[in-house]
């Protein structure tokens, strides 16, 4: 997928875009027992998931986004997935598995469509904290980014989350590439892309 | 229907010009070669050349060198002072401002990386420089960087069309001892340009935002101000921009400058009241937007407005699907996560920025198919609103 433009005219995602699904309708009193929202409008996005979660299954969706056609189509789509899907399922659910559905997505909007499934996340984090059971699928996806010291993708999220809005902070909160360097390309973008959802 | 309101990104070529360049290309004579050809292509060139000196009010058709455009035209001048900087003594400060094309931006930039003392001027919220800064800039008893070389403001804006008071700001520069461009590639052939009574140095214009070809571009230069070529070669433009002469491109140049001179004044005023009638229209049908610019000195084409609560990129691919033509502010479109330069300077904050639009009206523009925007476009925003995290009175008051 090279063209940004061919992209978003492909039949799938003309539909997701033009008529997306499980908008959240103010006037249609949806009764959710999750939210999260993540995003800042500052770089052009914001999103969130509220879901109706029973017996540990997504019963029901919506969401609503402050952003850009792929940011819709891709969280239309990502809606549209997780409808039935057990939450431990559905946490583990990646940007990468929506835009395949997709049919791709040009480079220069992955960045568009990240804040889908970390809303997601952060809404079944909010329906498991409220129910006592914080953290119950955390570290079971993460992938470890710095080999020196075991620093994984969710570490760094955590850092950004605690507050870490450059290199130097994240290395003060992690440590991370203070060995071989090696991870600092990856884990420089991961940071980036953490910032751009969490940060102000 | 189909309506493109993108006139500032490019124009489409006037028919009289398309048939001229056809015509045109029938001679393949260099324009520098001595013979009989040569000497009728090159008259073609001077021809055109005294075409274009006119639209700009500029005396001497000698004082235009023929450029690839734009881009190539304020790039020389920055090349210049670049020279002109690095001599014993040279004067090294530059004063630009933060709304310009990128083209200048960066050239500046460059300099400022060289060593220069590059000042950006802000604006204020309607898009307008300030001349008490201005002043102050240049003077070198008021602020940093030694007595300033360049005063380069551009004539008018491509995003939000203010124009600014480029008479003043030349007298201010001139008084300081400093030498004076204006990138007038948008405002060339939409508000009257008078270098000789604005008092300038150096002006930069390109053919393909006055219905005229791509990739050709002037630069005027007052007689005796300093130039140094950017492309080294031949002897052409008096040694000032080698390379063989793109006579088709230069002669339909030539004829639109012609056209747009003649053109000028019915051009504005119709304009003026399709711009009127597209900004009462979304006033009317749009709850809660915000006009960017200045209100009155404003480039009669172009309309830039914020829809708070909607993303510029989704209403942008929205508009196109029915149609309908038009460029963003939002980060998203420029695929960087920084939202307009030009807004962002204006202080509209970036919810607002990234909820941009710009309409840019032309020649082919008409009222049905203003009344056709103001149709298509009200139920797209609400969609989009409906959708957003954002509420839209929210960010209207940031
Ligand atoms: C204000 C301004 N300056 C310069 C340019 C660049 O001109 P060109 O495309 O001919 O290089 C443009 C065109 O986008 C412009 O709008
Ligand atoms: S992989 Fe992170 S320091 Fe080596």
């Amino acid at each position: 997928m090279s063209d940004t433009f061919q992209w978003l005219y492909s039949p799938i995602v003309k539909e997701h875009f033009t008529n997306p699904k499980n908008v959240f309708d103010p006037d249609e009193k949806f009764e959710g027992n999750a939210e999260g929202v993540v995003g800042n409008i500052k770089c052009g996005d914001q999103m969130m998931f509220m879901l109706k979660i029973q017996d540990d299954r997504i019963a029901d969706v919506r969401w609503k986004t402050y952003g850009c056609a792929s940011a819709i189509a891709s969280t239309s789509m990502l809606s549209e997935v997780i409808k039935g899907m057990p939450i431990r399922d559905a946490y583990s659910i990646k940007p990468s598995d929506i835009a395949k559905r997709l049919g791709g997505l040009p480079e220069n909007k992955i960045h568009c469509s990240v804040l889908g499934d970390k809303a997601l996340r952060a809404a079944i984090d909010g329906y498991l904290d409220k129910n006592g059971r914080s953290g119950e699928f955390k570290g079971e996806d993460a992938v470890v980014i710095c080999n020196c010291l075991n620093i994984t993708d969710k570490d760094i999220e955590q850092a950004v989350k605690d507050g870490a809005r450059n290199w130097e902070q994240l290395q003060a909160a992690t440590k991370i590439g203070t060995v071989c360097g090696g991870c600092k390309p990856r884990a420089e973008e991961l940071l980036h892309e953490f910032v751009h959802i969490y940060g102000d | 229907m189909f309506v493109y309101m993108d006139y500032n990104a490019t124009t489409p070529l006037r028919e009289e010009v398309r048939l001229r360049m056809i015509e045109d290309l029938e001679v393949f004579a260099n324009a520098s070669s001595m013979h009989e050809a040569g000497r009728r292509a090159r008259d073609g060139v001077e021809k055109a050349r005294a075409q274009v000196a006119a639209l700009i009010g500029a005396r001497d058709p000698q004082s235009l060198i023929f450029t690839s455009g734009g881009s190539e035209s304020n790039n020389t001048v920055f090349n210049t002072m670049y020279d002109l900087g690095r001599r014993p003594g040279g004067r090294k400060k530059i004063i630009t401002t933060a709304i310009e094309h990128p083209c200048v931006m960066n050239a500046a930039k460059r300099l400022a990386d060289e060593g220069f003392h590059v000042v950006f001027l802000g604006v204020d919220g309607q898009g307008r420089i300030g001349l008490e800064e201005l002043e102050r800039e240049l003077d070198p008893s008021r602020s940093a960087g030694g007595a300033t070389l360049l005063v380069s403001v551009m004539a008018a804006n491509n995003e939000i069309g203010t124009v600014q008071d480029m008479k003043a700001i030349a007298a201010s520069a001139k008084a300081a001892g400093a030498l004076v461009h204006s990138d007038a590639v948008q405002a060339a052939g939409k508000v009257p340009i008078d270098v000789a009574a604005w008092g300038l140095d150096y002006l930069t214009l390109s053919c393909h935002k006055i219905y005229g070809p791509k990739g050709v571009g002037a630069l005027y230069v007052r007689k005796g101000a300093p130039l140094e070529p950017l492309i080294r070669g031949g002897h052409q433009e008096l040694g000032l921009r080698a390379g063989t002469y793109n006579n088709q491109g230069i002669l339909g140049f030539g004829l639109a400058a012609e056209l747009a001179s003649r053109d000028l004044a019915s051009f504005a005023s119709r304009l003026l009241s399709l711009r009127e009638r597209l900004k009462a229209g979304i006033a009317a049908a749009v709850p809660d937007v915000r006009f960017n610019g200045h209100p009155t000195k404003v480039l009669p084409n172009t309309l830039n407005v914020s829809f708070p609560g909607a993303e510029g990129e989704a209403i942008l691919l929205s508009l196109d699907l029915e149609g309908i033509e038009v460029s963003t502010g939002s980060a998203c479109a420029s695929g960087s996560l920084e939202p307009s330069h030009v807004l962002m300077a204006t202080g509209v904050g970036p919810e607002l920025a990234h909820g941009s639009i710009r309409f840019s009206m032309g020649r082919g523009t008409t009222e049905a198919e203003v009344d056709y925007v103001l149709a298509q476009l009200p139920p797209i925003i609400k969609r989009l609103r409906r959708m957003s995290t954002v509420p839209s009175s929210a960010c209207a008051d940031a």
